[in-house]
Parts: structure tokens; C-alpha cells; sequence
């Protein structure tokens, strides 16, 4: 903790250890600063407060001043308070001050400000109300937590590199230099990759103007040298079984097979080039002289430079075609980002041959992106290189084995013939991940397999049985890191590249993206610190992003459960496996904790220790649901990350919100038990709003598919409704980005104006 | 020991993620920021590519990290003023400007509506004002409001002292500088828009209705000076008919050498702002030199390929001039196609005005430059590190990779000085 910082989520500590035998003690404070005092009657509040099981009731005027926490912490110390329920501000404010040690403390933040005294009207029934019920769901949710119990055990801190290409043998001396071992695998009979059978590659320091030769043999060497990181060769894993820190890899290797135990997993597995043979429209097979850019760098390392032909000519005016198959629906849809740089490098290697070799580049679009740009320059100022836009309309063999390509929209707006003695195709980057012979643009969606129709509980389902490539990971979801688009294993965030729906297994350099060389040894930087922070956190109990530092974990009650294989199948992360019959087995340390186990299951038999299908549907319960028609209640389901700071927003702009609804946060809407919905609808409320993330293609929910899952779940409810003889519109999902908050006065006054559509729900008064 | 294992100068995506990955991993870590608040530049951005989501949804999860993480602090309104010592061992000297609101400010907001000072709001690029007293934005954090001291007029005024419950205003709060010793300095400063007023023909700062693609970021944000219409500065009228003018100062020997990697993502991510707002009849052109969409934000180029409103020429903008009757812009194309000149009309024309990185006005105490600015760690001392932009142009999600590994490089670091 700083002495010279600001802030810092500093802990209160209070001097006394709690006693050995616990019983829970509930403290309600409420604050009265902020316009809470001012706006509600406070002495009501004390008494919904007490009403509930608050065993201490104090008001504060400036709670989280030194003085009120003060306060508090001499209940904690003097009254042996162990849970305190603060009515006061947005928990996303003032944390340090209300922040007691979790293993022996209870806290749970009522937010009267923003989202009822800012938004509502002052001194209004309805606004008391809402205060009240808001109160009541927060000493609820109280009331059903228990003490954490933080899974800790003894762990195996070692990271397994999967490919010995230039990212991986980044990540393994990264690590070792970070003070872990690691375990090497390649599926080669050497070390290198791509990069060791290069003649000279990309500049990686400034000023990026000039090639040289690769520094790979001094990493393959200094990866030989460590005796902290066992390479095997020609090796291939066999099988991936358990979690973060307790992994068990199975790897076959030169013939004998070992398993070893690993800790975390970096996916370096690399690319290979695009099947050169399906770009015969571009003359590949059908004319000697045309070759990919990969043999082109076999060439000039075979030849010491030279440019020999296949048909072992030499070769002096060389074309080189970008794009070839790339940016093209019918081969590579994506760029592959290097080539445009490979090309230059490449027209380099031609003009380094012989004083009177010259180099075409024919381009769509020159991409190279940041720094590179001086590269570029360089081939500019180069007088052997000459680059052209244009597009090709068709390339034949010329004369003494030659090709000419003819090209159409360039800068001189005509069609132009190139004749060179030689046409480099700049092929694309194809993900290891991918079986040879599959096709990016035709694969199975998530994992590389057949569609399979299974019988099941739901009736018959269909999904995909996905093939074992690299990792063959032992998971009921899928034996491989799950892909998005194209095969590449990324979950598409932009502000967290290393999110893996995998805990534990981080995808690093062109298995996951197209990129450089430079940009592969950072990403495998990256990769490697999530591996090793995922290991420190596990060793601790707690979760990784994004609830780091969460403790607690799912729990199940074995003997309800039915194998029905719903939270086996719905959870994003791949946490739960099952046996045969379909009873679930949790894996602690790959989960993240994000709840959807929970709203999956039938049976309210998957618990944390501070979040429950009990404990919400005890915090829709507290709700009081008046039997005037005008006082209609709508249950409001919000996703913590983004509704609930969203909602927030609109406090400190002091939107106005309208004042039937009830918000209970959770950790993502996929935790939504359909329980809840009939539970609550039963009780009289009038419909149930859940206010969740983007799903789909742009997903922005934090736990991938968590509020997918949930309007999924929601499809189905219809069932449950039309057997309480209510109308399937009472529960409605929206999507809220966390910047749309000035949406949310409207959205809410439009469901309530549907629901009024309907007439009072039925079940209200009974 | 040091006092930290890592200070981290600067609090905008990438020095916030440097700072939190390192923590989580087990490093103490301290974040020193100029502004206010934390979240940088990308919290002045509408929209990120290709998700087209919103950058606090990210800088949410990020200060939820800092808050909850014992092992996070973080200074605001800091600077760096000089860094002696050696890796394991850095002596870092921080001048704190004041605040003038302690941190007992509860942001309740009384304070604004005493305030009789009115200033240039610089997060919105002056285009509408706060009071003295202001919050830097709804979703800053910290959550805390900040005076401004060149137009405040202090104890001769103090309505806000008056006012405030908390006894959170301090109009005689001073400049403090502490002093830090920490294992490892990471640079994530960052990058400022660059100057489109050198930028020679574009007459960046003489028409009203050519903006910047920072502009143009506030413009379409509902928290932005115009709540999110994309109208015109010089007479409100909706812009239906709008130009990207990409590369302005960048891949420019009189202006920015390098790309800026990122601008023609964020012209052809600003295109589907307008497309949004007007979906009949916007019409946006982009005017380019090369169109760069690497990996697979190709997909995202060929969405807008498709749209049959938005069209892309290639050739680089040779003048633009304003039509004083009506307001419009008239932009000049080379054509590089062989036709000669082509003059177009447009309503508003935005300028992707490159980045140009901090450290060039910064002048960072201890890192090496190379000859743009950019931070270059692989020539400056052991335990100096670069992320971000200030390390090279770069997207966000490369930005975060670097910062990642730069946390790891602070693990090295502090490793082999224990070891020692």
C-alpha cells in the first residue's frame, strides 16, 4: 500500500479479530448526505431496516468521512457487527472507505443516491417507497451470504509453450526470465519456426528501414542453454486434462510418451500458408515461374540470395502480386497483415541479387501500418523497386518461361502489361489451428467439427462434435480453444486481447492473428503474464479477469441434481465437465466465477457463497408489491458492469427514472434463473425487465456469452408464463451499452406503459 | 527495497492495464496521471473499431480492477519530474499539482451550481464550456471534481467553499512533490492529436466545419458538446454529406513521417457514426491513400464497402476551402486516376489527423527517443519500458498486449534484483 498515493483500495481493519464461532450480525448504516437525507424520510427507512433482521440501525450525515466509518468500525469492534449493509452512494464509488477484509466481512452497497434519491422525485411516496424495497433487497442479499471459504492449494507454477516458432520461444525465455519453468513442445524435429528458415527478416528497431538477419538461432540457443525449460521435439500432445496450476498434459514425443503436470498454457502454434494450389486463376500450377512468398524465402535461402526459378533459371525482374487470395470471399475473407512487408523485404532479396535486378509489387492497398511506414520509404527511395496499384485481370505464361500480368485500375487509368521472368504470389497466413484441408470461411461455429443430432432431456439437439487437433484438451465443450471467426482463437475483445474463454490457456502471435514478428515476441510477452498472473491468482483461491481477486466458487448440491447437462453446456468457460450420466464436476480454478451455472440450473442447486438463486429470489421477495393499481412493481434484473454504471450515469445527470422499478444487480444477466421469473410474476409484480450487455457478433458482455445464454433461457420462459396464464411479454430483455444511459428514461416508461397494456397482474394480492 | 515495484507514467488505457496486470501478478504498482482522471485519450472516444462498443465498458472493468486491488494507487493531476537511480532501484521525483477539492468530495454536484466562472471545456476540445468547478466527465474516475485555478477567482469568490457540506474545497491547496523509489518506470504516455494547423492547405483552423476525427469522436458521444448530433460548428445544420480527408499530417515528411496505424480504422468507424444518425440519405466519402484494415478489421472494411452510401476514393486531398455563403467545404482531389483535379462539396469534412506521440512534449526524463518521439525501450536503460502509443502507433488491443508484456518485463526486473 502507497503512503504517498491519493487513493488505494485500502482495508479497514478493525482491531479485533472476529470470534471463532460465527454468527452472522447485520449493521444497517444509512447515510443522510447526498440529498438522501433530504429527499427520504430517513426514520422510515431505520425501521424497514430493523424490520428486516438489522440488528444495529445507525443514519449518518457524511458516512464515508473518516467520522461514519468510524462509526461503523466501532460496531464492528464494540458490537461485534460482521455485516454491514451500507445505504448510501453507487458501490462504484467510495470502495476504499467501505472495504472490510472479505474473509471475515460481510459488505453489501444499497445505493439510495444515484439510482433512487437522484433519479426520483424528492419527498415522494413512490421514491420512499423505492428506497424502501431497495433497502430490503440489499439487508437480503446480506442475510444469504455466508463466509468465504477461498479454495487454496498447493499448485504447479510451471507454463507448457505449445509451438517453437518465434513467439514461442519468446514466451518460454520470458518466463523463465519471470522465474518459472516451462515446458517446450514442437511439433518439429527443431527449433525456429518460420523464422529460422528465413534469409533475412523485418527490421524490429528504428529507424525500420533496413533487413537483417534473424536473432531466432540466438533464442533457440539460449532456449537449449536454460535448464529451466525442457524442450521436446517431434512432439505432439496427446491429451490436456484439469485446471489452472493442476494440469495434466499428456505428450508423446521422439516415440517415448510422458505426462507431465503443468501449471498454465500458452498456444503458439503459428500459421502455415494458404494452399497455394487454389490460386491456379492466378497461375500457381499452371505457370512454372509463379511461386508464394514462402518459397520464395526457401529460394533465396537455398540459393544464398540468388533468385533461381523453379525451372532453375535466374531470375531478374521479379513481380510480386499482393493480396493473392486474401481480401477475397472465395479463399483468405481477412488480410493477412505481414505480406505487403514481406513483399518489400522480399523486393529487397531481388535487388540485393544483382545490380540490374528490378522488383514490381502490384498492390490493392500498401499496409504498412505505424513505424513501418519508413520501410515503405525505404523501397520508395530504393530505384530497383517499383510499386503499382492495380488489380489483375489476367496472367499467362510469356515468352522463355516468364509470366505477364496484366493489370486494370491503376494510377494511369489504363490497363497495363507487366512481364517479369518470375510472379511472387503473397499467399496468406492460415491459423495452425486449423486441420489441413479445412476451409476459413466454411467451418463449424466455435470448434473444427461435424454437426452430430443428440438426443436429450430437451428433446434432440443439435451440435457440433468437434475433432481433437493440438491441446485435445479433456473438456466437455470442446477439445480445443474455441475460435470466432476463421479458426483464430481470440475472443474478439478489444480492450482485453488476452481474455481467453479457456482459463489458464492464452493464445499467442499468428496462431491467434496475422502479425509480425515484432508483434508476435510482445504478444507473447503478454501471453506469458496472464499465464504466470493466472497462477499466482489460482495459488490464492481467487479469480482472473474480470472479477479478479473473486474467492468464492460454485458449489453444487449433488443430491437434486437431474444430469440434465444444462451448466455443462451453458457455461462460457468451459468450467464444468460431467461424467457419463451427465452429473456435473466442477473445476475451481477454471472458472470466473460469472454466475451462469447458477441461472442454468433447474434445480437452484448451484450456489457461491455470496450469490444464489435463494438469495435473489429472497431479494425479489422483499419487494413489497402494494395492491393499488397505480403502484405497479417491476422487477429490474441489471448486469453489474455495464447497466448498473449506466444507471449510475443517469443519477449524476439526474435523469429522471420512473419510480415502479426494483433494480438487483447481478453479475451478468446469464445468471438469470427462470425461477425467478415465475417466482416473482406469482408474487404479483407486474413484468420483469433484465438489462444486459450486447450479445452476438459485437458481443460486449464480459463473460462472452452470459447475456446470450440469458435470452436464450428467456425464449423459453413462455412456458412457465402461459402455465400462470400471463402474457410472455412480461419479461422483456434489452441491451444496454454503458453509454446509452440517456436511453434509460424512456426504456423504462415504455415497458411500464406495456405493461399497463395488459391490465393488473392477477396474482397481485394474493 | 524500493517503495514500488512499478511506476506507471501515465493513466490512459495502456498505463491503467500496465498497472493492473502487474498487480495482479503479484507487483505493487502506482499510476502518475496529468489529468484528473484516468482513461486518456480513449475516454474522449464515442466508439471503438470494430466492435463499435464503448470504450468505458472497458475503463469500467479497469478502475473496478484498481479499486479493488490493494496493490494499485494512483496519483492524478501528477507529473514525473525527473527519474535518477537504476533498475530495482529508481528514485522518482512527482510533483502533484493541487486539486484544490480534497477527498472528501462526495461528488454531490452543489458546488457546480454556485460556480459563476465559466471555462473551456479542453475534454470536449473547447466546444462548450464548464464552470471553474467541474467534473472532468460523468464516468470519470476518480469520481471527484476539480478546480480550475487560471479562471477561478478563489477566496474572493469561495461560493463553492460556502456550499459544500464536506469541507471538500481547499482554494489554498498547494503543489506537492513526493518523492517514490520503485523497481521499474513503464512509459504509457500516450499521444496527443497532432496540430492539423500545420497541416499546409487543409486550413484546419480557419473553416468552422473542418473538424478533426477527435472532434468528431466528441461530437457524436451522448456526454459530447453536442449530446451526440453530428451537426455542423458553424450553423447547426445535421451533416448529411461528409468526407474523411485521411492521412492529414501523417505519411507527411513535413508533417508526421510515420502512419498512425490507427486512422483510417477510426475514418471508416466514424463513417457508421453518420450512417447511424442519418441511415437514408448520409453520405460519407473517404479520400485515402491506401486503405489499411490489417487481420480481420478487414471484415470490418468491407461492411462499409458494401453500404453503397459511403464511397472511398483513393487519392490524396490537395485543398479545402470554404464556401462562405453557405457554410460548405469544398475539398480538391489529386485524382490519382488520371482525370486531373476534382473539386467535390461537402457539408462538414473531417481530418484523420494522426497521433503524435506525448513524449515529444513531454520530454520523459529517462527513456530514449527515436527520431519521432516514440519511446524506444530496447535502447533505453534496464527497467525502462514503453506501452502504448508511446512505444509506437498502435490500436488499442495491440496498445494492451504491449502493456501486458511490459508488466512482465517489471516482473524480470524486480526477480533478478531479489535475486541479487
Amino acid at each position: 500500500m502507497s503512503d504517498t498515493a491519493e487513493e488505494t483500495a485500502a482495508e479497514q481493519t478493525p482491531a479485533e479479530e472476529p470470534k471463532e464461532e460465527y454468527k452472522q450480525k447485520i449493521g444497517a448504516y444509512i447515510c443522510t448526505g447526498c440529498d438522501i437525507g433530504d429527499s427520504l424520510d430517513i426514520e422510515a427507512l431505520e425501521k424497514a431496516a430493523a424490520a428486516r433482521k438489522a440488528e444495529v440501525v445507525k443514519t449518518h450525515e457524511f458516512l464515508c468521512s473518516h467520522e461514519g466509518v468510524e462509526m461503523i468500525n466501532s460496531d464492528i469492534n464494540n458490537e461485534g457487527v460482521n455485516t454491514m449493509v451500507i445505504a448510501a452512494c453507487s458501490m462504484r464509488v467510495n470502495t476504499d472507505a467501505f472495504s472490510w477484509d472479505p474473509l471475515h466481512y460481510i459488505t453489501e452497497r444499497v445505493n439510495l443516491r444515484e439510482q433512487v434519491v437522484w433519479t426520483h422525485e424528492p419527498n415522494n411516496e413512490n421514491t420512499q417507497m423505492m428506497a424502501e424495497d431497495q433497502l430490503r433487497i440489499g439487508l437480503a442479499r446480506a442475510a444469504k451470504t455466508s463466509r468465504l471459504e477461498p479454495a487454496v492449494t498447493d499448485l504447479t507454477r510451471s507454463v507448457l509453450v505449445v509451438g517453437g516458432g518465434v513467439t514461442g520461444l519468446n514466451t518460454a525465455l520470458e518466463s523463465v526470465a519471470a522465474g518459472y519453468d516451462v515446458i517446450l513442445v514442437e511439433k518439429e524435429g527443431q527449433l525456429g519456426g518460420w523464422a529460422a528458415r528465413m534469409r533475412k527478416v523485418l527490421p524490429t528497431t528504428p529507424p525500420f528501414t533496413d533487413i537483417g538477419p534473424s536473432d531466432v538461432s540466438n533464442k533457440i540457443e539460449a532456449v537449449n542453454a536454460s535448464d529451466r525449460i525442457n524442450v521436446l521435439l517431434n512432439a505432439e500432445i496427446t491429451s490436456t486434462e484439469g485446471e489452472p496450476g493442476q494440469y495434466k498434459v499428456t505428450v508423446s514425443s521422439n516415440g517415448s510418451e510422458e505426462t507431465l503436470d503443468v501449471g498454465a498454457i500458452v498456444l503458439a502454434a503459428g500459421w502455415r500458408p494458404y494452399e497455394a494450389e487454389k490460386l491456379e486463376h492466378l497461375g500457381y500450377g499452371r505457370i512454372g515461374s509463379v511461386v508464394t512468398n514462402t518459397q520464395m524465402e526457401e529460394i533465396v535461402a537455398a540459393n544464398d540470395g540468388r533468385i533461381v526459378r523453379p525451372d532453375g533459371k535466374t531470375a531478374k525482374k521479379v513481380a510480386f502480386l499482393q493480396c493473392a487470395g486474401q481480401r477475397d470471399a472465395e479463399h483468405l475473407p481477412y488480410c493477412s497483415s505481414v505480406c505487403c512487408l514481406t513483399s518489400l523485404k522480399q523486393a529487397v532479396y531481388v535487388t540485393e541479387s544483382d545490380k540490374d535486378a528490378e522488383a514490381y509489387i502490384i498492390y490493392k492497398d500498401m499496409r504498412t501500418p505505424g513505424l513501418y511506414e519508413s520501410f515503405y520509404e525505404a523501397a520508395q527511395n530504393n530505384p530497383g523497386v517499383m510499386l503499382t496499384k492495380g488489380e489483375v485481370v489476367s496472367i499467362e505464361e510469356s515468352g522463355d518461361g516468364g509470366v505477364a500480368v496484366t493489370i486494370d485500375n491503376t494510377m494511369l487509368g489504363e490497363k497495363v502489361v507487366f512481364e517479369a521472368d518470375m510472379l511472387v504470389l503473397a499467399a496468406g497466413m492460415v491459423t495452425n489451428m486449423l486441420p489441413e484441408g479445412k476451409i476459413v470461411n466454411d467451418l463449424t461455429p466455435d470448434y473444427v467439427g461435424e454437426w452430430k443430432e443428440t438426443e436429450t432431456q430437451d428433446g434432440i439437439i443439435k451440435e457440433v462434435i468437434a475433432d481433437p487437433h493440438i491441446l485435445k484438451l479433456k473438456y466437455r465443450q470442446g477439445p480445443e480453444m474455441p475460435y470466432l471467426s476463421y479458426g483464430f482463437p481470440d475472443s474478439h475483445f478489444v480492450c482485453f486481447p488476452y481474455e481467453t474463454r479457456r482459463t489458464g490457456i492464452y493464445a499467442a502471435g499468428t496462431v491467434r492473428a496475422p502479425m509480425t514478428s515484432m508483434q508476435s515476441e510482445a504478444d507473447a510477452g503478454g501471453a506469458a503474464l496472464k499465464a504466470i498472473q493466472c497462477l499466482e491468482l489460482a495459488a490464492q483461491g481467487k479469480s482472473v479477469h474480470p472479477r479478479v481477486g473473486d474467492m468464492t466458487f460454485p458449489e453444487i448440491n449433488y443430491t437434486n441434481c437431474t444430469q440434465c447437462r444444462r451448466c455443462t453446456v451453458e457455461c462460457p468457460f468451459g468450467t464444468l465437465d460431467e461424467d457419463e450420466k451427465g452429473t456435473p464436476k466442477t473445476n475451481t480454478y477454471r472458472c470466473r466465477r460469472c454466475g451462469v451455472c447458477m441461472g442454468a440450473c433447474p434445480q437452484k442447486i448451484i450456489s457461491f457463497k455470496d450469490y444464489s438463486v435463494p438469495m435473489i429470489a429472497d431479494a425479489m421477495k422483499s419487494v413489497n408489491v402494494p395492491e393499488e393499481d397505480d403502484k405497479p412493481r417491476i422487477i429490474c434484473l441489471i448486469c453489474e458492469n455495464d447497466a448498473y454504471p449506466s444507471l449510475d450515469i443517469a443519477g449524476i445527470n439526474r435523469l429522471q427514472l420512473n419510480p415502479f422499478y426494483r433494480f438487483i444487480n447481478l453479475r451478468c444477466l446469464g445468471g438469470t434463473n427462470l425461477v425467478w421469473i415465475a417466482d416473482s410474476l406469482s408474487a404479483g409484480v407486474e413484468g420483469i425487465m433484465l438489462i444486459g450487455c450486447k450479445h452476438g457478433d459485437d458481443y460486449q458482455c464480459h463473460f462472452i456469452k452470459g447475456s446470450e445464454m440469458c435470452s436464450e433461457r428467456l425464449g423459453k420462459v413462455q412456458e412457465t408464463l402461459s402455465r400462470l396464464m400471463l402474457e410472455a411479454e412480461r419479461v422483456k430483455q434489452v441491451q444496454l451499452s454503458i453509454n446509452e444511459w440517456d436511453q434509460l428514461p424512456q426504456m423504462l416508461d415504455d415497458f411500464a406503459e406495456e405493461l399497463k397494456g395488459f391490465g393488473p397482474n392477477p396474482f397481485k394480492g394474493f | 527495497m524500493a517503495d514500488k515495484d512499478v511506476i506507471v507514467v501515465g493513466g490512459g488505457i495502456s498505463g491503467t492495464t500496465a498497472a493492473v496486470e502487474a498487480a495482479e501478478a503479484g507487483l505493487e504498482a502506482v499510476i502518475v496521471e496529468k489529468n484528473p482522471y484516468l482513461g486518456g485519450r480513449v475516454s474522449q472516444l464515442f466508439r471503438y473499431f470494430p466492435k463499435l462498443c464503448p470504450p468505458y465498458c472497458g475503463l469500467e472493468i479497469n478502475f473496478r480492477r484498481i479499486r479493488n486491488n490493494p496493490k494499485v494507487s494512483y496519483h492524478t493531476q501528477a507529473v514525473v519530474e525527473s527519474v535518477s537511480g537504476a533498475a530495482g532501484d529508481f528514485k522518482v521525483s512527482i510533483r502533484k499539482n493541487p486539486r484544490y477539492v480534497n477527498e472528501k468530495c462526495t461528488s454531490c454536484g452543489e458546488c457546480v451550481k454556485v460556480c459563476p466562472v465559466e471555462r473551456d471545456n479542453e475534454y470536449n476540445f473547447g466546444l462548450d464550456k464548464t464552470r471553474a468547478i467541474y467534473l472532468p466527465h460523468e464516468l470519470a474516475f476518480p469520481m471527484r471534481y476539480v478546480i480550475d485555478m487560471s479562471v477561478c477567482k478563489g477566496s474572493a469568490c469561495a461560493e463553492c467553499v460556502k456550499v459544500c457540506k464536506y469541507g471538500a474545497i481547499d482554494l489554498e491547496m498547494q503543489p506537492e512533490t513526493v518523492e517514490v523509489s520503485a523497481g521499474n518506470v513503464v512509459y504509457a504516455t500516450g499521444w496527443n492529436p497532432y496540430d492539423a494547423s500545420k497541416i499546409e492547405n487543409l486550413n484546419a483552423d480557419t473553416i468552422p466545419n473542418v473538424v478533426t476525427n477527435m472532434v468528431m469522436e466528441r461530437m457524436a458521444a451522448p456526454n459530447g458538446p453536442t449530446k451526440g448530433a453530428i451537426v455542423r460548428p458553424s450553423d447547426g445544420k445535421e451533416v448529411k454529406k461528409i468526407a474523411f480527408a485521411q492521412c492529414a499530417g501523417s505519411r507527411d515528411r513535413n508533417n508526421l513521417e510515420y502512419c498512425s496505424a490507427v486512422c483510417c480504422m477510426a475514418s471508416l468507424k466514424q463513417a457508421t457514426y453518420i450512417r447511424e444518425k442519418y441511415p437514408e440519405d448520409a453520405e460519407a466519402t473517404i479520400f485515402y491513400i491506401d486503405l489499411r484494415a490489417p487481420g480481420k478489421y478487414e471484415d470490418f472494411l468491407r461492411k462499409l464497402q458494401e453500404d453503397e452510401k459511403v464511397t472511398m476514393r483513393k487519392g490524396k486531398v490537395a485543398k479545402i476551402e470554404e464556401d462562405s455563403a453557405t457554410g460548405d467545404v469544398i475539398v480538391t482531389l489529386e485524382d490519382v486516376f488520371g482525370s486531373g483535379k476534382v473539386e467535390e462539396r461537402f457539408d462538414m469534412v473531417v481530418l484523420a489527423t494522426g497521433m503524435e506521440p506525448a513524449a515529444v512534449s513531454d520530454k520523459p526524463a529517462s527513456a530514449v527517443l527515436e527520431k519521432n518521439g516514440f519511446i524506444d525501450a530496447g535502447a533505453s536503460a534496464d527497467g525502462i519500458h514503453a506501452a502504448g502509443v508511446a512505444r509506437r502507433p498502435s490500436d488499442v488491443a495491440e496498445s494492451v498486449q504491449g502493456a501486458t508484456g511490459a508488466a512482465l518485463k517489471c516482473m524480470q526486473t524486480v526477480r533478478e534484483v531479489s535475486n541479487v
